[in-house]
Protein backbone atom coordinates (compact mmCIF):
# COMPACT_ATOMS: atom_id res chain seq x y z
CA UNK A 1 0.00 0.00 0.00
CA UNK A 2 1.15 3.94 -0.33
CA UNK A 3 0.08 7.27 0.14
CA UNK A 4 -1.04 9.68 -2.25
CA UNK A 5 -0.83 14.02 -1.45
CA UNK A 6 -4.62 14.21 -0.44
CA UNK A 7 -3.69 10.91 2.07
CA UNK A 8 -1.11 12.44 3.42
CA UNK A 9 -2.88 16.06 4.20
CA UNK A 10 -5.04 13.90 5.71
CA UNK A 11 -2.84 12.01 8.10
CA UNK A 12 -1.45 15.32 8.99
CA UNK A 13 -4.70 17.10 9.89
CA UNK A 14 -5.43 13.86 11.88
CA UNK A 15 -1.98 14.13 13.75
CA UNK A 16 -2.45 17.26 14.03
CA UNK A 17 0.30 18.55 12.57
CA UNK A 18 0.49 21.83 10.12
CA UNK A 19 2.05 21.13 6.73
CA UNK A 20 2.41 23.41 3.84
CA UNK A 21 2.11 22.02 -0.04
CA UNK A 22 5.53 22.35 -1.00
CA UNK A 23 6.64 19.60 2.40
CA UNK A 24 3.62 17.27 0.89
CA UNK A 25 5.67 15.59 -1.69
CA UNK A 26 9.04 14.86 0.33
CA UNK A 27 6.08 13.53 3.13
CA UNK A 28 4.77 11.41 0.78
CA UNK A 29 7.60 10.12 0.13
CA UNK A 30 9.40 9.37 3.10
CA UNK A 31 5.62 7.88 4.00
CA UNK A 32 5.79 5.38 1.20
CA UNK A 33 9.62 3.86 1.73
CA UNK A 34 8.50 3.30 5.09
CA UNK A 35 5.24 1.32 4.00
CA UNK A 36 7.11 -0.16 1.47
CA UNK A 37 9.69 -1.51 4.55
CA UNK A 38 6.81 -2.70 6.03
CA UNK A 39 5.21 -4.56 3.46
CA UNK A 40 7.28 -7.44 4.11
CA UNK A 41 5.17 -8.51 6.97
CA UNK A 42 2.30 -9.48 4.74
CA UNK A 43 3.85 -12.60 3.64
CA UNK A 44 3.69 -14.06 7.62
CA UNK A 45 1.17 -16.72 8.04
CA UNK A 46 -0.45 -15.23 11.16
CA UNK A 47 -3.48 -16.80 10.82
CA UNK A 48 -4.97 -18.44 14.54
CA UNK A 49 -1.76 -16.00 16.07
CA UNK A 50 -3.58 -13.91 19.20
CA UNK A 51 -2.09 -10.29 18.83
CA UNK A 52 0.77 -9.30 21.33
CA UNK A 53 -1.26 -7.30 24.17
CA UNK A 54 1.53 -7.42 27.03
CA UNK A 55 5.03 -8.16 26.54
CA UNK A 56 5.43 -10.12 30.20
CA UNK A 57 2.44 -11.85 31.40
CA UNK A 58 0.72 -9.81 34.15
CA UNK A 59 -2.52 -9.25 36.04
CA UNK A 60 -3.13 -5.75 35.71
CA UNK A 61 -2.69 -4.15 39.49
CA UNK A 62 -5.30 -2.38 41.17
CA UNK A 63 -4.94 0.13 44.22
CA UNK A 64 -7.22 1.03 46.78
CA UNK A 65 -9.73 3.67 45.81
CA UNK A 66 -8.93 6.33 47.60
CA UNK A 67 -7.15 10.14 47.03
CA UNK A 68 -3.34 9.88 47.29
CA UNK A 69 -2.23 12.98 45.49
CA UNK A 70 -3.75 16.09 44.76
CA UNK A 71 -3.80 19.93 45.99
CA UNK A 72 -0.67 20.97 44.09
CA UNK A 73 -2.68 23.33 41.65
CA UNK A 74 0.98 25.27 41.43
CA UNK A 75 2.10 22.78 40.23
CA UNK A 76 -0.22 21.26 37.49
CA UNK A 77 0.11 24.92 35.85
CA UNK A 78 3.55 25.80 36.63
CA UNK A 79 4.70 24.96 32.86
CA UNK A 80 1.61 25.93 31.20
CA UNK A 81 2.08 28.87 28.22
CA UNK A 82 -0.96 30.64 29.36
CA UNK A 83 -2.68 30.36 32.80
CA UNK A 84 -5.40 32.37 34.93
CA UNK A 85 -5.90 31.72 38.27
CA UNK A 86 -5.02 27.92 37.79
CA UNK A 87 -6.84 27.50 34.45
CA UNK A 88 -5.03 26.58 31.26
CA UNK A 89 -6.17 29.44 28.68
CA UNK A 90 -6.72 28.31 24.97
CA UNK A 91 -7.90 30.36 21.94
CA UNK A 92 -12.10 30.79 22.09
CA UNK A 93 -13.64 27.19 21.60
CA UNK A 94 -17.27 28.05 22.16
CA UNK A 95 -19.30 30.97 20.29
CA UNK B 1 42.64 14.80 39.57
CA UNK B 2 42.47 13.79 36.05
CA UNK B 3 43.36 10.08 37.31
CA UNK B 4 40.39 10.03 39.20
CA UNK B 5 37.95 10.18 36.52
CA UNK B 6 39.10 7.17 34.75
CA UNK B 7 38.60 4.45 37.52
CA UNK B 8 35.71 2.62 37.46
CA UNK B 9 32.86 2.45 39.12
CA UNK B 10 33.27 -0.01 41.43
CA UNK B 11 37.05 1.37 42.05
CA UNK B 12 35.74 4.86 42.66
CA UNK B 13 33.42 3.19 45.57
CA UNK B 14 36.35 1.58 47.00
CA UNK B 15 38.17 4.72 47.44
CA UNK B 16 35.73 6.74 48.67
CA UNK B 17 34.86 4.25 51.30
CA UNK B 18 38.71 4.07 51.88
CA UNK B 19 38.95 8.06 52.17
CA UNK B 20 41.44 8.03 49.48
CA UNK B 21 39.61 10.86 47.90
CA UNK B 22 35.99 12.27 48.76
CA UNK B 23 33.11 12.46 46.59
CA UNK B 24 33.38 16.40 46.12
CA UNK B 25 37.24 15.70 44.55
CA UNK B 26 35.26 13.01 42.76
CA UNK B 27 32.70 15.41 41.51
CA UNK B 28 35.33 18.36 40.81
CA UNK B 29 37.30 16.61 38.96
CA UNK B 30 34.14 14.92 36.39
CA UNK B 31 32.98 18.62 36.13
CA UNK B 32 36.23 19.55 34.89
CA UNK B 33 36.61 17.11 32.31
CA UNK B 34 32.52 18.20 31.16
CA UNK B 35 34.00 21.75 30.56
CA UNK B 36 36.84 20.67 28.70
CA UNK B 37 34.74 18.43 26.68
CA UNK B 38 31.83 20.69 25.12
CA UNK B 39 33.04 20.08 22.08
CA UNK B 40 31.10 16.32 22.09
CA UNK B 41 27.91 17.92 23.12
CA UNK B 42 27.34 15.40 25.23
CA UNK B 43 25.75 17.32 28.21
CA UNK B 44 22.79 19.64 26.99
CA UNK B 45 22.85 20.92 30.99
CA UNK B 46 25.07 20.74 33.76
CA UNK B 47 24.12 21.47 37.09
CA UNK B 48 27.20 21.94 38.55
CA UNK B 49 26.40 23.69 41.73
CA UNK B 50 23.55 20.98 42.47
CA UNK B 51 26.68 18.04 41.62
CA UNK B 52 28.70 19.95 44.53
CA UNK B 53 26.19 20.15 46.89
CA UNK B 54 24.96 16.29 46.00
CA UNK B 55 28.59 15.42 46.76
CA UNK B 56 29.36 17.20 49.91
CA UNK B 57 25.97 15.77 51.00
CA UNK B 58 27.40 12.37 49.87
CA UNK B 59 30.56 13.00 51.52
CA UNK B 60 28.70 13.35 55.60
CA UNK B 61 27.04 10.63 54.64
CA UNK B 62 29.81 8.23 54.13
CA UNK B 63 31.50 9.58 57.29
CA UNK B 64 28.30 8.84 59.26
CA UNK B 65 28.74 5.54 57.50
CA UNK B 66 25.05 5.31 56.32
CA UNK B 67 26.38 6.14 52.47
CA UNK B 68 24.59 3.78 50.25
CA UNK B 69 25.20 1.43 47.25
CA UNK B 70 26.06 4.75 44.69
CA UNK B 71 27.58 7.30 47.71
CA UNK B 72 29.02 9.88 46.06
CA UNK B 73 29.20 8.45 42.42
CA UNK B 74 28.74 11.20 39.62
CA UNK B 75 26.67 10.08 36.82
CA UNK B 76 24.51 11.47 33.72
CA UNK B 77 21.02 11.92 33.27
CA UNK B 78 19.75 11.38 29.65
CA UNK B 79 17.43 14.26 29.63
CA UNK B 80 14.52 11.80 28.73
CA UNK B 81 14.26 11.29 33.01
CA UNK B 82 11.86 13.74 35.29
CA UNK B 83 14.43 15.53 37.25
CA UNK B 84 12.59 17.73 39.84
CA UNK B 85 13.58 21.33 39.33
CA UNK B 86 15.94 20.79 36.41
CA UNK B 87 15.00 21.15 33.17
CA UNK B 88 13.80 18.11 31.15
CA UNK B 89 13.73 18.71 27.28
CA UNK B 90 13.94 14.85 25.61
CA UNK B 91 15.79 17.26 23.58
CA UNK B 92 12.65 18.42 21.80
CA UNK B 93 11.69 22.08 20.94
CA UNK B 94 8.27 21.03 22.11
CA UNK B 95 9.24 20.77 25.81
CA UNK B 96 11.15 23.88 25.52
CA UNK B 97 12.08 24.74 29.09
CA UNK B 98 10.05 22.22 30.80
CA UNK B 99 10.89 21.98 34.43
CA UNK B 100 9.60 19.22 36.31
CA UNK B 101 7.59 19.57 39.44
CA UNK B 102 8.94 15.81 40.21
CA UNK B 103 11.26 12.91 40.08
CA UNK B 104 11.42 10.23 38.25
CA UNK B 105 11.22 6.81 40.01
CA UNK B 106 14.54 5.41 38.40
CA UNK B 107 16.69 9.06 39.06
CA UNK B 108 14.93 9.46 42.88
CA UNK B 109 16.16 5.50 43.38
CA UNK B 110 19.98 6.66 42.36
CA UNK B 111 19.46 9.61 44.44
CA UNK B 112 18.09 7.26 47.47
CA UNK B 113 21.46 5.61 47.11
CA UNK B 114 23.61 8.48 47.40
CA UNK B 115 24.62 9.17 43.74
CA UNK B 116 25.33 12.67 42.68
CA UNK B 117 23.83 14.25 39.43
CA UNK B 118 26.63 16.33 37.19
CA UNK B 119 23.70 16.88 34.58
CA UNK B 120 21.49 16.26 31.65
CA UNK B 121 22.52 14.18 29.01
CA UNK B 122 21.83 14.47 25.22
CA UNK B 123 19.78 12.00 22.87
CA UNK B 124 17.95 12.17 19.53
CA UNK B 125 14.35 13.52 20.10
CA UNK B 126 12.12 11.95 22.13
CA UNK B 127 14.33 9.02 22.22
CA UNK B 128 13.71 8.59 18.20
CA UNK B 129 17.03 8.22 16.33
CA UNK B 130 19.91 5.75 15.67
CA UNK B 131 22.71 8.91 15.82
CA UNK B 132 21.50 11.26 18.33
CA UNK B 133 21.31 13.55 15.01
CA UNK B 134 17.52 14.44 15.67
CA UNK B 135 17.99 16.49 19.05
CA UNK B 136 17.04 20.17 19.30
CA UNK B 137 20.28 20.46 20.67
CA UNK B 138 22.43 19.38 17.70
CA UNK B 139 24.14 16.35 17.22
CA UNK B 140 26.60 14.99 19.72
CA UNK B 141 30.16 13.98 18.87
CA UNK B 142 31.76 10.23 19.57
CA UNK B 143 34.78 10.15 21.39
CA UNK B 144 35.90 8.04 19.15
CA UNK B 145 37.50 8.04 15.83
CA UNK B 146 38.98 6.22 12.73
CA UNK B 147 42.57 5.70 13.11
CA UNK B 148 44.73 8.61 11.14
CA UNK B 149 41.15 11.02 10.53
CA UNK B 150 39.33 13.62 12.01
CA UNK B 151 35.98 12.98 10.50
CA UNK B 152 33.66 13.62 13.62
CA UNK B 153 31.82 10.47 14.02
CA UNK B 154 28.33 9.77 15.47
CA UNK B 155 27.74 8.04 19.29
CA UNK B 156 24.76 6.24 18.25
CA UNK B 157 21.59 6.78 19.76
CA UNK B 158 19.19 7.50 20.58
CA UNK B 159 21.49 7.83 24.08
CA UNK B 160 24.24 9.37 22.52
CA UNK B 161 24.69 11.55 25.15
CA UNK B 162 24.86 8.95 27.70
CA UNK B 163 27.37 6.91 25.40
CA UNK B 164 29.60 9.84 24.61
CA UNK B 165 30.11 10.91 28.07
CA UNK B 166 30.76 7.38 29.38
CA UNK B 167 33.04 6.50 26.97
CA UNK B 168 35.13 9.79 27.16
CA UNK B 169 35.41 10.07 31.34
CA UNK B 170 33.06 12.76 31.78
CA UNK B 171 30.63 10.95 34.05
CA UNK B 172 31.32 7.20 35.41
CA UNK B 173 27.69 6.53 34.73
CA UNK B 174 24.79 7.38 33.10
CA UNK B 175 20.94 6.57 32.99
CA UNK B 176 19.84 5.56 29.78
CA UNK B 177 16.58 4.23 27.79
CA UNK B 178 16.33 1.63 25.08
CA UNK B 179 13.11 1.25 22.90
CA UNK B 180 14.62 -0.35 19.71
CA UNK B 181 18.06 -0.43 20.63
CA UNK B 182 18.61 3.30 21.99
CA UNK B 183 21.10 1.45 24.94
CA UNK B 184 22.97 -1.22 23.03
CA UNK B 185 23.85 0.29 20.02
CA UNK B 186 25.44 3.38 21.38
CA UNK B 187 27.20 1.52 23.71
CA UNK B 188 28.33 -0.85 21.14
CA UNK B 189 29.25 2.03 19.15
CA UNK B 190 31.59 3.74 22.30
CA UNK B 191 33.12 0.47 23.84
CA UNK B 192 30.79 1.29 26.66
CA UNK B 193 28.72 -1.50 28.62
CA UNK B 194 24.78 -1.10 28.23
CA UNK B 195 21.88 -3.13 29.26
CA UNK B 196 18.48 -3.20 28.62
CA UNK B 197 16.70 -4.97 31.59
CA UNK B 198 13.81 -7.18 30.87
CA UNK B 199 10.63 -5.75 30.12
CA UNK B 200 8.84 -4.15 33.41
CA UNK B 201 12.34 -4.28 35.77
CA UNK B 202 12.98 -0.48 35.95
CA UNK B 203 9.79 1.43 36.41
CA UNK B 204 8.52 3.60 33.52
CA UNK B 205 7.28 6.55 35.62
CA UNK B 206 8.54 10.26 34.88
CA UNK B 207 10.44 8.97 32.00
CA UNK B 208 8.93 10.76 28.73
CA UNK B 209 7.00 8.61 26.80
CA UNK B 210 8.11 7.32 23.41
CA UNK B 211 6.34 3.69 22.98
CA UNK B 212 5.09 2.19 26.15
CA UNK B 213 5.26 -1.30 25.39
CA UNK B 214 8.96 -1.09 24.48
CA UNK B 215 10.73 1.59 26.09
CA UNK B 216 12.57 0.41 29.34
CA UNK B 217 15.43 2.06 31.28
CA UNK B 218 18.72 0.50 31.93
CA UNK B 219 22.05 1.99 32.31
CA UNK B 220 25.61 2.77 30.28
CA UNK B 221 28.42 1.84 31.95
CA UNK B 222 32.61 1.49 31.80
CA UNK B 223 32.31 -2.08 32.54
CA UNK B 224 30.16 -4.89 33.47
CA UNK B 225 30.32 -4.74 37.03
CA UNK B 226 29.29 -0.59 36.85
CA UNK B 227 26.51 -1.64 34.57
CA UNK B 228 25.64 -3.91 37.39
CA UNK B 229 25.84 -1.88 40.18
CA UNK B 230 23.92 0.92 38.49
CA UNK B 231 21.06 -1.33 37.26
CA UNK B 232 20.50 -3.16 40.79
CA UNK B 233 19.63 0.56 41.92
CA UNK B 234 17.48 1.50 39.09
CA UNK B 235 15.47 -1.36 39.01
CA UNK B 236 12.50 -2.31 41.48
CA UNK B 237 8.88 -2.41 41.83
CA UNK B 238 6.76 0.70 41.52
CA UNK B 239 3.00 0.88 42.11
CA UNK B 240 2.80 4.46 40.26
CA UNK B 241 4.13 2.13 36.82
CA UNK B 242 1.27 -0.72 36.24
CA UNK B 243 3.78 -2.68 34.18
CA UNK B 244 6.57 -2.95 36.83
CA UNK B 245 7.30 -6.59 38.20
CA UNK B 246 6.61 -6.72 41.73
CA UNK B 247 9.51 -8.90 42.34
CA UNK B 248 12.57 -8.46 44.47
CA UNK B 249 15.77 -7.04 42.92
CA UNK B 250 18.94 -9.01 42.97
CA UNK B 251 22.03 -8.58 43.74
CA UNK B 252 23.28 -8.37 40.37
CA UNK B 253 27.29 -7.52 41.38
CA UNK B 254 27.34 -10.97 43.22
CA UNK B 255 26.45 -12.62 39.60
CA UNK B 256 29.75 -10.72 37.75
CA UNK B 257 32.73 -13.89 38.20
CA UNK B 258 30.12 -16.29 38.62
CA UNK B 259 30.96 -19.13 36.42
CA UNK B 260 29.21 -20.04 32.73
CA UNK B 261 30.05 -23.40 33.05
CA UNK B 262 27.18 -25.58 31.47
CA UNK B 263 25.45 -23.29 30.01
CA UNK B 264 23.67 -23.15 27.07
CA UNK B 265 24.45 -20.32 24.18
CA UNK B 266 22.02 -19.86 21.38
CA UNK B 267 24.58 -18.75 17.83
CA UNK B 268 21.11 -17.97 15.96
CA UNK B 269 21.72 -18.40 12.27
CA UNK B 270 19.21 -15.64 10.92
CA UNK B 271 21.62 -13.35 12.19
CA UNK B 272 24.12 -14.05 10.06
CA UNK B 273 23.21 -11.44 7.46
CA UNK B 274 24.26 -11.30 3.91
CA UNK B 275 27.00 -8.94 3.62
CA UNK B 276 27.91 -8.48 6.89
CA UNK B 277 31.36 -7.10 7.59
CA UNK B 278 34.06 -9.97 7.66
CA UNK B 279 34.95 -8.06 10.95
CA UNK B 280 31.72 -8.40 12.72
CA UNK B 281 31.57 -12.44 11.59
CA UNK B 282 35.07 -12.74 13.31
CA UNK B 283 34.21 -11.26 16.31
CA UNK B 284 31.04 -13.37 16.75
CA UNK B 285 33.34 -16.33 16.52
CA UNK B 286 36.05 -15.11 18.93
CA UNK B 287 33.07 -14.35 21.46
CA UNK B 288 31.99 -18.03 21.10
CA UNK B 289 35.16 -19.33 21.39
CA UNK B 290 35.81 -17.18 24.78
CA UNK B 291 32.45 -18.26 26.30
CA UNK B 292 34.04 -21.76 25.21
CA UNK B 293 36.86 -22.11 26.76
CA UNK B 294 34.51 -20.62 30.46
CA UNK B 295 33.13 -23.70 30.01
CA UNK B 296 29.59 -22.83 28.04
CA UNK B 297 28.17 -24.87 25.24
CA UNK B 298 27.17 -23.23 21.98
CA UNK B 299 24.58 -24.69 20.33
CA UNK B 300 23.54 -23.47 16.60
CA UNK B 301 20.03 -22.26 17.11
CA UNK B 302 16.92 -20.43 15.32
CA UNK B 303 15.18 -18.00 15.36
CA UNK B 304 12.97 -17.76 12.53
CA UNK B 305 10.90 -14.59 12.60
CA UNK B 306 13.78 -12.47 13.04
CA UNK B 307 13.91 -10.58 9.85
CA UNK B 308 10.10 -9.25 10.32
CA UNK B 309 10.93 -7.56 14.02
CA UNK B 310 12.36 -4.58 12.76
CA UNK B 311 9.13 -3.94 10.09
CA UNK B 312 6.78 -4.57 12.81
CA UNK B 313 8.76 -2.65 15.22
CA UNK B 314 7.99 0.30 12.74
CA UNK B 315 4.29 -0.26 13.08
CA UNK B 316 4.21 -0.84 16.58
CA UNK B 317 6.62 2.09 17.87
CA UNK B 318 5.03 4.69 15.70
CA UNK B 319 1.46 3.33 16.68
CA UNK B 320 2.32 3.98 20.44
CA UNK B 321 4.17 7.17 19.59
CA UNK B 322 1.66 9.05 18.17
CA UNK B 323 -0.72 8.52 20.97
CA UNK B 324 1.89 9.13 23.78
CA UNK B 325 2.97 12.34 21.66
CA UNK B 326 -1.07 13.66 21.21
CA UNK B 327 -0.22 15.19 24.72
CA UNK B 328 2.32 18.23 23.84
CA UNK B 329 -0.56 19.92 22.33
CA UNK B 330 0.81 23.60 23.59
CA UNK B 331 -1.77 24.05 26.24
CA UNK B 332 -0.37 22.15 29.70
CA UNK B 333 3.13 22.62 29.24
CA UNK B 334 5.88 23.53 26.25
CA UNK B 335 5.75 24.84 23.57
CA UNK B 336 2.71 27.02 22.11
CA UNK B 337 2.54 28.94 18.59
CA UNK B 338 -0.82 30.78 18.32
CA UNK B 339 -3.05 29.96 15.52
CA UNK B 340 -6.60 31.71 14.68
CA UNK B 341 -8.99 28.82 16.30
CA UNK B 342 -7.87 26.00 19.19
CA UNK B 343 -6.98 23.34 15.76
CA UNK B 344 -4.46 25.90 14.26
CA UNK B 345 -2.96 26.32 17.66
CA UNK B 346 -2.72 22.50 18.12
CA UNK B 347 -1.43 22.33 14.29
CA UNK B 348 1.14 25.52 14.54
CA UNK B 349 2.94 24.23 17.70
CA UNK B 350 3.22 20.40 16.63
CA UNK B 351 4.68 21.85 13.36
CA UNK B 352 7.22 24.06 14.93
CA UNK B 353 7.72 22.22 17.92
CA UNK B 354 8.65 18.22 16.62
CA UNK B 355 11.65 17.76 14.48
CA UNK B 356 11.14 15.66 10.97
CA UNK B 357 11.91 12.18 12.29
CA UNK B 358 8.97 12.70 15.19
CA UNK B 359 6.80 14.49 12.33
CA UNK B 360 7.38 11.75 10.57
CA UNK B 361 6.96 8.72 13.02
CA UNK B 362 3.84 10.48 14.70
CA UNK B 363 2.12 10.69 11.17
CA UNK B 364 2.93 6.82 10.31
CA UNK B 365 1.55 5.97 13.39
CA UNK B 366 -1.52 8.08 13.44
CA UNK B 367 -1.82 6.05 9.43
CA UNK B 368 -1.49 2.21 10.90
CA UNK B 369 -4.36 3.17 13.46
CA UNK B 370 -6.40 5.01 11.10
CA UNK B 371 -9.89 3.61 9.91
CA UNK B 372 -9.64 1.14 7.48
CA UNK B 373 -5.50 0.49 7.91
CA UNK B 374 -5.69 -0.68 11.54
CA UNK B 375 -6.05 -4.61 10.92
CA UNK B 376 -4.28 -4.37 8.34
CA UNK B 377 -1.00 -2.78 9.61
CA UNK B 378 -1.16 -2.83 13.52
CA UNK B 379 -2.96 -6.13 14.29
CA UNK B 380 -0.75 -7.54 11.78
CA UNK B 381 2.29 -6.20 13.68
CA UNK B 382 0.94 -7.26 16.81
CA UNK B 383 0.44 -10.94 15.92
CA UNK B 384 3.78 -10.88 14.12
CA UNK B 385 5.17 -9.80 17.68
CA UNK B 386 3.82 -12.43 18.94
CA UNK B 387 5.46 -15.21 16.16
CA UNK B 388 8.94 -13.16 16.94
CA UNK B 389 8.20 -14.01 21.14
CA UNK B 390 7.65 -17.28 20.98
CA UNK B 391 10.72 -18.14 18.44
CA UNK B 392 12.49 -17.13 22.01
CA UNK B 393 10.48 -19.13 24.43
CA UNK B 394 10.76 -22.24 22.25
CA UNK B 395 14.75 -21.68 22.49
CA UNK B 396 14.02 -20.73 26.60
CA UNK B 397 12.09 -24.05 26.65
CA UNK B 398 14.74 -26.40 25.25
CA UNK B 399 17.64 -25.38 27.70
CA UNK B 400 19.17 -22.35 26.07
CA UNK B 401 20.47 -20.02 28.77
CA UNK B 402 21.10 -17.02 25.95
CA UNK B 403 21.61 -15.86 22.95
CA UNK B 404 24.84 -14.36 21.31
CA UNK B 405 24.86 -11.92 18.38
CA UNK B 406 26.50 -9.00 17.56
CA UNK B 407 25.54 -5.95 18.78
CA UNK B 408 25.21 -3.75 15.43
CA UNK B 409 25.67 -4.31 11.55
CA UNK B 410 28.50 -2.08 11.30
CA UNK B 411 30.62 0.18 13.66
CA UNK B 412 30.04 3.95 14.38
CA UNK B 413 29.47 5.99 10.72
CA UNK B 414 29.90 9.55 10.12
CA UNK B 415 27.85 12.92 10.86
CA UNK B 416 25.12 12.80 8.32
CA UNK B 417 26.68 9.52 6.50
CA UNK B 418 22.89 7.84 6.51
CA UNK B 419 18.98 8.40 6.62
CA UNK B 420 19.46 11.79 4.20
CA UNK B 421 17.76 10.31 0.97
CA UNK B 422 15.70 7.05 3.00
CA UNK B 423 14.77 6.79 6.28
CA UNK B 424 14.65 3.39 6.24
CA UNK B 425 18.26 3.14 5.68
CA UNK B 426 18.93 4.66 9.40
CA UNK B 427 16.31 2.24 10.80
CA UNK B 428 18.73 -1.16 9.51
CA UNK B 429 21.28 -0.01 12.62
CA UNK B 430 18.73 -1.53 15.15
CA UNK B 431 18.11 -4.84 13.25
CA UNK B 432 19.98 -7.31 15.75
CA UNK B 433 18.91 -5.03 18.60
CA UNK B 434 15.05 -4.66 18.28
CA UNK B 435 13.65 -8.15 18.19
CA UNK B 436 14.65 -8.25 22.15
CA UNK B 437 12.17 -4.87 22.65
CA UNK B 438 9.71 -6.93 20.38
CA UNK B 439 9.91 -9.78 22.78
CA UNK B 440 10.51 -7.65 25.93
CA UNK B 441 13.80 -9.46 26.65
CA UNK B 442 17.19 -8.42 28.54
CA UNK B 443 19.73 -7.71 26.59
CA UNK B 444 23.40 -6.42 27.20
CA UNK B 445 26.03 -5.18 24.75
CA UNK B 446 29.56 -5.81 25.59
CA UNK B 447 32.66 -4.11 23.79
CA UNK B 448 35.09 -7.41 22.18
CA UNK B 449 37.11 -6.07 19.77
CA UNK B 450 38.03 -3.25 17.15
CA UNK B 451 37.61 -3.35 13.97
CA UNK B 452 40.23 -2.62 11.32
CA UNK B 453 40.23 1.61 10.95
CA UNK B 454 40.40 1.11 15.06
CA UNK B 455 36.72 1.80 15.77
CA UNK B 456 34.67 -0.45 18.53
CA UNK B 457 32.54 -3.38 18.10
CA UNK B 458 30.33 -4.95 20.33
CA UNK B 459 28.56 -8.53 21.19
CA UNK B 460 24.84 -8.45 22.18
CA UNK B 461 23.77 -11.16 24.68
CA UNK B 462 19.80 -11.57 24.95
CA UNK B 463 18.63 -13.88 28.26
CA UNK B 464 15.95 -15.43 29.58
CA UNK B 465 12.73 -12.91 31.16
CA UNK B 466 14.23 -11.92 34.42
CA UNK B 467 17.23 -13.42 33.86
CA UNK B 468 19.76 -10.54 33.91
CA UNK B 469 22.26 -12.22 36.38
CA UNK B 470 23.60 -14.53 33.61
CA UNK B 471 24.23 -11.68 31.11
CA UNK B 472 25.92 -10.03 33.67
CA UNK B 473 28.07 -13.54 34.39
CA UNK B 474 28.54 -13.93 30.54
CA UNK B 475 29.48 -10.37 29.86
CA UNK B 476 32.19 -10.20 32.20
CA UNK B 477 34.05 -14.01 30.57
CA UNK B 478 33.72 -11.43 27.38
CA UNK B 479 35.42 -8.48 28.95
CA UNK B 480 37.69 -10.54 30.87
CA UNK B 481 38.56 -11.97 27.31
CA UNK B 482 38.63 -8.59 25.04
CA UNK B 483 39.66 -6.07 27.60
CA UNK B 484 38.64 -2.48 28.11
CA UNK B 485 38.87 0.18 25.03
CA UNK B 486 39.36 3.83 26.44
CA UNK B 487 39.49 6.29 23.34
CA UNK B 488 42.46 8.68 22.89
CA UNK B 489 41.56 12.27 23.70
CA UNK B 490 41.37 14.56 20.65
CA UNK B 491 38.57 17.32 22.26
Amino acid sequence: MSVDADTVRRIAHLARIKVTASEVPHLQGELNAILSFVEQLSEVDVAGVEPMTSVMPMEMKKRVDVVNDGEIPDDIVKNAPATDNHFFLVPKVVE
Amino acid sequence: MTALTSLTLAEAREGLAKKSFTSLELTDAHLKAMEEARALNAFVLETPDQARAMAREADSRIIKGDGGPLAGIPLGIKDLFATKGVRTTACSKILGDFVPTYESTVTAQLWRDGAVMLGKLNNDEFAMGSSNETSCFGPVANPWRREGSTTTLVPGGSSGGSASAVAALLCMGATATDTGGSIRQPAAFTATVGIKPTYGRCSRWGIVAFASSLDQAGPIARSVRDAALLLRSMAGHDPKDTTSVDAPVPDYEAAVGRSVKGMKIGIPKEYRLDGMPAEIEKLWSEGAAWLKAAGAELVEVSLPHTKYALPAYYIVAPAEASSNLARYDGVRYGLRVPGGSISDMYENTRAAGFGAEVRRRVMIGTYVLSAGYYDAYYLRAQKVRTLIKKDFEELFAKGINAILTPATPSAAFGLGEKGGGDPVEMYLNDIFTVTVNMAGLPGIAVPAGKDAQGLPLALQLIGKPFDEETLFSLGEVIEQAAGRFTPERWW
